[in-house]
């Protein structure tokens, strides 16, 4: 039987799980930063040290193993000591002004320095300001907000393998100072997935376009299908005075787990396009007019019935669409067969 | 989808996303996956360095899944038939067939074994271009696997023999008894977020919803009980057919609902002439595209997020689309323009909302019967799902092929419809680039993903550029026997010698100028992978040198 002590209480776990898998499991939450879970990223960042009986020191929970019989505390003061400490470091480590970040309200270092109670943690009096990368027109990188997780670096080479954020290899100190081991994109491999966005715990990797649209707590997030290709992405729609700011990834939901492509992530525009369509267009002598929905329906039904009365059923065909929903082409079928009384209904299938 | 439909009984993907994490080797024929279905590509990556999978691409383009290959199979273009018997010629030849599962659940196996056995592998390399040895290995990676999956796209059904190319697939799984088992089976993967949806509702001239036939007297006898109006009995025109009866006259009225045929159709000059020709169009869309302008009266539609409603999609998974905005002016839902249209032609509709015109598709099409909107807050379902209790199917073909046994063809190579020859010289191959979609009317409008690829560049071998003088960033002159565009070369080794390819999306250098609405005789595909084309070099766009 596989049960360890977690907090005084005894629980069960399977075989292989971590320590941070089997309390989560059983609702205990240990905090993390680094731990990216699609990728088996683990190990970096040290936030979720826990004291195990009989270890020399705090282990992370995210990369030791749950084993039988083990007394785990994962809150005992010593554990809330470290936190503290590497908590302090991170901050101090880099420029962290929440009153001027975009991430403002969705940061894990913001939510944990508030857990924690970190109080007036000033920036390293050595800190060399470093670069911000602002070269594609999709994604922005500001290494002075990173905390060097490697979560964005794990994201590109694990989870979408596009292997466009090569592994800081070696050790920092024998890297070229201030861009050598921070986790730099090669925009000659990146496809502009955003994977690294949505994966940055921090303020550090944003979405360009949404700069300035909304903060966090401003917009409502809707669930829905992405509009682009047959995978059927589950995306949020983050939507602010009835315009769409942002688009993630819907995690841990079939069929994409939080994935995204470039189009589905930033293809949003066309929604808020000037020259959308927004009236009724009736062309006469060969320019278009603007009409009312009654006028350019009553055209419409009239038109297609005087074809039908005078050529027959067979002289109209409708073609629905690949991209209108279920319903839509439900609807669009019912009223070619019944309506115009024909089977010349099909769409684009082919192409 | 008519191949699968010929060969197995159902013409959908028959295997889950979820499940390339545990299959052992992958085919992917056809398909560009990064650029095409980026997101899906992940998991087949992830499959391959992660869990060790084995991929087999085979394209005539260096496609960049070729970084991730065990094995890269280049063919000429349109030869897939011969390549896929050369195949199974090697995989029956080395005992690598599984016997057990042809005997047991298919038939006309000795048929088709006649066939392949003439495709010898160095035959197959006369025909495709692709070395024996590399052909045997690909075979061997294939036919030992105990899961392997096979995915394709357009690449394999947009040819005049598209619908043999399906079935040949279908043969090689089946000889493999890679079917009705977690990580294996034969995979289409929808280009349109709601392709497999729009078949589903029947909006196809054969099928009424759920593909029940329209010739079928019990069917349609069916349909006019619940819609209270005759059908027509006879099977009614596909999209290219209809365009073609445009042309001669003898369709007068057409209704387009979010198409853009002149830009996404085959020989743009045929679909414009058949357009022109028409007595009376109507285009419903969110922008005023190519297609709209040439409408008597265009309706102005709702975007995905302007609604609610479902899109069903590759791997058949039923999903909600919500509405997170209110459209602009006076746009409405397709759902609600369709209505209003349908009452005043006096159909007598009272839909008031898309769950309930959902509620009337589960009850006319048994593979979604067991869906709602309530159970799709809290479940992911994928058809067919009959009833309430059923938990969808993510596997199809599990014990039995919807046709009962699973039907092997013997098909013999064919050339494509068009050759090369003195005049057009070259290979012309068409596809997408990843940060374009269909006709650019969503992707051209936005910022940042337009701005990656806002002109079309048209891929050409380093030999051939070097031939012609053709420098990266010069424009050329591309002609076929139905067109000529000018485009951007970009000097590439992603194609062989002799193969150029242009993108599809660019309305200023389309190139179904070019293509052939030569068509599939059973699917009605046309060929957009194969034409052929002649190559100038210009001074400047218009300007020839």
């Amino acid at each position: 039987m596989n049960t360890l002590t977690l907090n005084g209480k005894n629980i069960s776990f399977e075989p292989g799980q971590s320590i941070l898998e089997a309390a989560r499991t059983h609702g205990v939450v240990i905090p993390t930063l680094c731990h990216l879970q699609a990728a088996d990223h683990k190990g970096v960042c040290r936030i979720c040290v826990v004291e195990v009986q009989g270890a020399d020191r705090l282990l992370p929970a995210c990369a030791t193993p749950a084993g039988d019989g083990m007394v785990v505390e994962t809150h005992s003061s010593k554990v809330v000591q470290e936190r503290k400490m590497l908590l302090e470091l991170l901050v101090a480590s880099g420029d962290h002004n929440c009153l001027f970040c975009e991430s403002n309200g969705d940061c894990k270092l913001q939510s944990l320095v508030y857990e924690y109670g970190i109080k007036n943690v000033a920036r390293k009096s050595d800190y060399v300001p470093r670069p911000i990368d602002d070269v594609t027109p999709m994604i922005q990188r500001d290494f002075n907000k990173c905390v060097l997780c490697g979560r964005c670096v794990a994201a590109c080479n694990d989870v979408q393998v596009n292997n466009a954020i090569p592994y800081p290899f070696g050790r920092r100190e024998d890297k070229p100072p201030v861009t050598g081991w921070l986790p730099v994109a090669d925009y000659d491999r990146c496809v502009h997935c955003g994977e690294c966005v949505q994966a940055c715990p921090v303020g550090a990797l944003l979405e360009k376009k949404a700069l300035g649209k909304a903060m966090t707590w401003q917009t409502q997030k809707v669930r829905t299908t992405c509009p682009y290709c047959g995978v059927g992405c589950q995306l949020w729609l983050h939507v602010k005075d009835n315009q769409v700011v942002k688009v993630t990834g819907v995690e841990d939901a079939l069929p994409n787990r939080g994935r995204l492509c470039v189009k589905g992530r930033f293809g949003y525009d066309f929604i808020n396009a000037p020259d959308r369509l927004t009236t009724p267009l009736i062309k006469e002598n060969g320019t278009f007019r603007e009409a009312s929905w009654d006028e350019a329906l009553d055209l419409v039904a009239a038109r297609f019935s005087e074809l039908k009365a005078a050529h027959g059923p067979q002289s109209l065909a409708g073609f629905t669409s690949a991209r209108a929903t279920n319903e839509e082409n439900y609807l669009m079928q019912k009223l070619v067969r019944t309506g115009f009384g024909t089977n010349n209904i099909d769409h684009c299938a082919r192409l | 989808m008519a191949g699968l439909a010929v060969s197995l009984g159902s013409g959908a993907m028959t295997n889950s996303i979820a499940e390339m994490e545990d299959a052992e080797v992958f085919i992917v024929i056809g398909s560009n996956t990064t650029i095409a279905h980026p997101v899906l590509a992940t998991f087949v990556k992830q499959g391959v360095v992660r869990n060790g999978a084995k991929l087999i691409v085979i394209d005539p383009r260096r496609i960049p899944l070729v970084d991730q290959s065990t094995i890269w199979l280049r063919q000429r273009p349109g030869t897939d038939i011969a390549l896929i018997n050369g195949l199974m010629h090697t995989i029956i030849k080395e005992n690598l067939a599984n016997t057990a599962f042809i005997a047991e659940r298919c038939e006309n196996f000795e048929e088709m074994r006649k066939v392949v056995e003439t495709y010898t592998p160095e035959r197959v390399e006369k025909i495709t271009g692709i070395p024996a040895g590399d052909l045997i290995k690909a075979a061997r990676l294939y036919g030992q696997a105990n899961k392997a999956m096979i995915l394709y796209t357009m690449g394999i059904t947009q040819h005049t023999h598209g619908t043999d190319n399906v079935k040949s697939l279908a043969n090689l799984a089946m000889l493999t008894g890679n079917f009705g088992r977690p990580s294996t089976g034969v995979n289409p993967l929808r280009g349109q977020n709601n392709v497999q949806g729009a078949c589903d509702m029947g909006g196809l001239p054969n099928v009424l919803p759920g593909y029940q036939p329209v010739i079928n007297e019990t069917v349609r006898a069916k349909f006019e009980a619940l819609w209270k109006a005759p059908l027509d009995a006879k099977v009614g025109m596909t999209l290219t057919e209809a365009m073609a009866a445009a042309a001669d006259g003898r369709i007068k009225g057409v209704f387009i609902m979010g198409e853009n045929p002149v830009i996404s159709d085959a020989d743009t000059h045929h679909v414009l002439a058949a357009l022109k020709n028409l007595d009376f169009l109507v285009v419903q869309d969110i922008f005023l595209t190519e297609t709209a302008a040439l409408a008597d009266v265009v309706l102005p539609a709702a975007c995905f997020a302007e609604k609610d409603g479902t899109f069903s999609n590759t791997e058949r998974r039923v999903q909600r689309v919500r509405k997170a905005v209110e459209s602009p002016g006076q746009a409405l839902a397709d759902w609600q323009i369709l209505t209003a249209l349908a009452n005043r032609m006096g159909l007598n509709w009272e839909y008031e909302s898309p769950q309930a015109i959902f509620e009337e598709i589960a009850a006319v099409t048994p593979s979604y019967g067991g869906i709602t909107y309530d159970r799709l807050e809290n479940e992911t379902l994928q058809w067919p799902c009959p009833n309430a209790g059923h938990p969808g199917t993510p596997i199809l073909h599990v014990g039995q092929f919807s046709r009962g046994k699973g039907l092997f063809s013997p098909i013999e190579h064919q050339e494509p419809f068009e050759p090369t020859d003195e005049a057009y010289p070259m290979i012309l191959t068409t596809g997408r680039v990843l940060y374009q979609y269909h006709t650019r009317t969503m992707t051209g409008r936005c910022a940042g993903v337009n701005d990656m690829a806002p002109v079309a560049r048209m891929e050409m071998n380093p030999a051939d550029s070097a031939r012609m003088q053709v420098a990266d960033g010069e424009f050329v002159q591309v002609s076929s026997r139905r067109g000529h565009i000018d485009v951007m070369v970009e000097v590439s080794e992603s194609v062989r010698e002799g193969v150029v390819f242009i993108p599809f999306h660019y309305a200023d250098a389309s190139a179904n100028n070019l293509t052939i609405a030569a068509l599939d005789p059973v699917a009605k595909i046309p060929e957009y992978k194969v034409c052929a084309v002649k190559i100038e070099k210009m001074l400047q766009p218009g300007l020839p040198a």
